[in-house]
């Protein structure tokens, strides 16, 4: 009996992949980022309204997730912005080879900005890398407190959490400071915006990506 | 939810290894590596490996995961140390951004080989 010695990561095509789409990227200076929260946190409704806030002039494309229907693509699509749908059939994640695939028919150099809404789940999509720049996670305030702590590893990869719905605060026993205390916690560094669809910190979010955008076409954005 | 997928990749890339053995080789254990960051769940992990072997030629491959706990590096003083409950920061000096260095990994570490 011999021992072979492998050393290789499981999701190794994938990291290949990633890691191409990511070079593609980087020459095209297209900011890349990758929403993940649970289903019905609002990841959608924090792109329409990202949507309705755009320039005009801004080159922004959407891949969006989902297990079925196009609803979502349909959705964002009003805006006025290219929005393509990807149905996973059943898988749980958006993996490298999916966004390699539905990004084909587009020209990298007509974007600026490319926004993958991953499919609803705060714990399979986080396995794998799309060649993002920035993992964005979503806590709505209707959720539990502790999320960041029971899901640790998507609040540890993300570099901003949005805590959406704020407005229903008054009407929750939700303890928001000490929701944004736990993804500290797990992540000291981790940057925080809160939003609601009455308007709340949706200035803040424009900022936030308009300044990744910048360090993007400056050329000294680090990467995931 | 997806360890059936990484299962799957992991008998993906056994079959790349295989083919750079001698013909014949038997493969009698596999051991993965899973960090607790990697977003895996084990049990699930050895279940789907369970499902995915059953009555095909890796049936009788055994798993072995070692399971890798968070650690983290201080970047002021460099000390390293497990992240208990999450608390990352420095237990020596108290600095509150450190490094991970250790919990991320989702590896095939080795494969065992009857000759």
């Amino acid at each position: 009996m011999s021992q072979i010695v492998v050393e290789k990561k499981v999701l190794n095509e994938n990291q290949k992949l990633a890691a191409e789409l990511r070079e593609r990227f980087r020459q095209h200076k297209i900011l890349v980022v990758n929403i993940i929260s649970s289903p019905g946190s609002g990841k959608t409704t924090l792109l329409e309204h990202t949507l309705e806030r755009m320039e005009k002039t801004k080159r922004v494309a959407l891949l969006t997730g989902d297990l079925q229907t196009e609803n979502d693509a349909k959705r964002l699509a009003k805006w006025g912005f290219p929005a393509k749908q990807i149905i996973t059939g059943g898988t749980c994640h958006l993996d490298a080879k999916m966004i390699e695939k539905h990004l084909a028919d587009w020209k990298l150099e007509d974007l600026d900005i490319l926004i993958i809404e991953n499919v609803g789940n705060l714990v399979c999509p986080t396995s794998y890398d799309l060649g993002e720049h920035h993992k964005i996670v979503i806590l709505s305030v209707t959720e539990g407190e502790d999320k960041p702590l029971k899901y640790p590893s998507i609040f540890v990869k993300s570099d901003l959490m949005i805590l959406s719905k704020v407005d229903l605060l008054p009407y929750l026993t939700f303890d928001a400071e000490l929701a944004k205390q736990n993804a500290r916690t797990v992540h000291p560094g981790i940057e925080i915006i809160e939003t609601s669809n009455k308007g709340d910190g949706l200035e803040q979010w424009m900022a936030w990506l308009e300044a990744k955008l910048a360090a993007v076409k400056a050329g000294d954005a680090v990467s995931a | 939810m997806h360890e059936l997928s990484i299962v799957a990749s992991v008998l993906d890339q056994l079959e790349e290894i295989k083919k750079q053995q001698p013909a014949g080789a038997h493969f009698s254990k596999v051991g993965l590596r899973v960090g607790e960051l990697a977003g895996v769940d084990v049990d699930c992990l050895r279940f789907g490996f369970e499902c995915s072997v059953k009555e095909t030629p890796w049936e009788d491959l055994v798993l072995e995961i070692e399971e890798v706990p968070r650690r983290q590096r201080c970047p002021g003083c460099n000390a390293e140390f497990q992240a208990e409950n999450w608390a990352t920061a420095c237990p020596k000096c108290g600095e509150a951004a450190t490094i991970t260095i250790a919990g991320e990994e989702l590896q095939i570490a080795f494969v065992e080989v009857d000759e």
